[in-house]
């Protein structure tokens, strides 16, 4: 089972210049993908896609084998959550409880399942003790813990994260991370959008290129990263990390425990 | 050039004091790298640079800061913006104007600066940062990286002895980030510009600064050389602070015994194995 299918797809705003060019990819159920490339490449506006914010100009998206077009954005936010740069455009009820209650109330869940809901999701953010905090108290990681659990509480099987870590320090970052990574133990499709190439090294099992509004790249964050003349053309720097395997002329690595391993048996 | 006397700041709004009794002093043409995790008062202490806090934003203040000898209690904020010039992250909160050149020319003009001289300031700032072809440029044209680039112009033509750059390049691109930090780096080789940045990631820091300071907690819990802060490898990961992956690195290489030192950059950990 595919998660998402995208079929030459098409974006341009009216009287204006085609954002996305044709583009064509499938991911499969349960996978980790970063979506990587400049500003204005297009990653943003496929991701829109997902979600039913925007709608194809030309071709297809299908969202767990369906065509996005027979669905509302409401219907579609129960299979894909998205979770954007700022928290704080996310945020704007009077308290934490009732800020990740809003998704399932408009779902008209019972009471007491969206009690149970809202606690688990409370848990697994490590929030529970701000349950009745307004969020706005909230410091900038714990307010990124907050609109992923609003997302997370609707337990969507597509999870599609749109710089979550911008402006967040490590620790905050890591708290992000941890909740990312259960999720995907749990099976949820994450699609990743970020400049950090760490994080991507980090996480993903695939990496996506984007330029001018076409994929340009497609392949495991080894692959991707050991491509010079696909890195220049999408302006991106490899992480430290594999500059420094190529330098010591040992095979690419892309994180400090891997190359780590590597050097200590060739010494 | 910047003198900080124990400093302490609260913000009305909160219980504990955000900054808790700083003592730092900047010396002239010195880059100065400020880092920490996230509410430890590194932006709250940008703000006090040139007068902000507390001549705009009040709260309870004691201690001193000092620009060039004079305390910032004394004097109105538009007499330090003459000396210390800001930059944040968002360059779009602090671009307004029509055109990049009118930008350029607001701050000298509201100084009644000559015209000629404010031509002259504006062709200055956009050699250095390197944009001269884009002076008639609408700025909401440009791309992000270009935007700060604009940013800190406008702030040069002001011709500041301190750039105070509070995470200037957290919301760009990788191409964006470079384009600024060559930019500092120009300013602090060639204009022997006095330079304090607020930076999360550490890799450009390690390179740039001729200094970096560390806060946690309202307070400066660790200063020297690059190479004296970086080596503190497990000190600032408990802080919550990342280091260069590299130094994260050859730390584990020195510790295991393979290596002698630990580098900040590639360059630096290239010449360990030769």
């Amino acid at each position: 089972m595919n998660a998402i299918e995208i079929f030459d797809l098409h974006f341009s705003y009216p009287e204006c210049d085609e954002i996305l060019k044709g583009v064509n990819l499938t991911v499969k159920k349960g996978q980790f993908l970063s979506l990587v490339g400049q500003n204005g490449s297009g990653k943003t506006t496929l991701a829109k896609h997902l979600n039913g914010l925007l709608r194809p100009t030309r071709g297809k998206v299908l969202i767990l084998g369906e065509d996005t077009k027979k669905f509302s954005i409401a219907e579609l936010s129960k299979k894909v959550g998205h979770l954007f740069q700022n928290p704080e455009n996310q945020i704007f009820e009077e308290t934490v409880f009732n800020e990740i209650a809003f998704g399932p109330r408009n779902l008209q869940l019972p009471e007491d399942e969206i009690v149970a809901r809202v606690d688990k999701v409370l848990k697994t953010t490590r929030l529970s003790k701000y349950r009745d905090a307004h969020p706005l108290s909230l410091s900038g990681g714990e307010k990124q813990r907050l609109a992923l659990a609003s997302v997370v509480v609707m337990e969507p099987e597509i999870l599609v994260l749109d710089e979550p870590t911008t402006g967040l320090d490590l620790l905050s970052i890591q708290g992000i991370l941890e909740i990312v990574k259960e999720l995907h133990k749990r099976n949820v499709t994450v699609l990743l959008i970020t400049h950090d190439m760490e994080l991507v090294s980090e996480l993903s099992e695939r990496v996506v290129v984007m330029g001018n509004g076409q994929i340009i790249g497609d392949g495991t964050p080894k692959e991707i990263f050991a491509n010079d003349e696909l890195l220049a053309r999408a302006s991106l720097e490899p992480p430290q990390i594999m500059k420094f395997s190529k330098i010591l002329g040992l095979n690419p690595e892309v994180k400090v425990d891997a190359l780590y391993k590597r050097i200590i048996e060739t010494l | 050039m910047i003198e900080i006397k124990d400093l302490h700041f609260k913000y009305h709004s909160q219980k504990e004091e955000v900054l808790n009794g700083i003592n730092l002093n900047i010396k002239k043409g010195e880059f100065v790298s400020i880092i920490g995790p996230s509410g430890c008062g590194k932006s709250t202490l940008c703000l006090t640079l040139n007068g902000i806090i507390p001549k705009t934003i009040t709260g309870e203040f004691s201690g001193d800061v000092f620009i060039d000898g004079i305390s910032t209690r004394e004097k109105e904020v538009s007499e330090f913006s003459k000396k210390v010039g800001m930059i944040l992250q968002n360059p779009e909160s602090q671009l307004f104007a029509m055109t990049v050149e009118e930008e350029l020319a607001f701050g000298p003009e509201n100084l009644a600066v000559p015209r000629d001289e404010i031509e002259e300031r504006i062709s200055w700032a956009l050699s250095i940062v390197n944009m001269e072809n884009k002076r008639d440029e609408f700025p909401g044209n440009l791309s992000g990286g270009q935007k700060q680039r604009i940013a800190i112009a406008a702030s040069l033509t002001m011709t500041p002895e301190v750039l105070v750059l509070d995470e200037p390049t957290s919301q760009l691109d990788p191409v964006g980030k470079r384009e600024v930090f060559r930019v500092l780096r120009d300013l602090h080789k060639n204009e022997k510009m006095t330079i304090v940045l607020v930076e999360h990631k550490t890799e450009h820091i390690a390179e740039l600064s001729d200094r970096v300071v560390v806060m946690d907690k309202g307070k400066v819990v660790l200063e020297g050389t690059p190479r004296h802060v970086f080596e503190k490898v497990p000190i600032l990961r408990e802080l919550g602070i990342m280091v260069p992956d590299i130094s994260y690195l050859t730390y584990l290489l020195k510790e295991g015994g393979y290596v002698k030192d630990i580098a900040l950059t590639i360059e630096e950990g290239r010449r360990l194995f030769i």
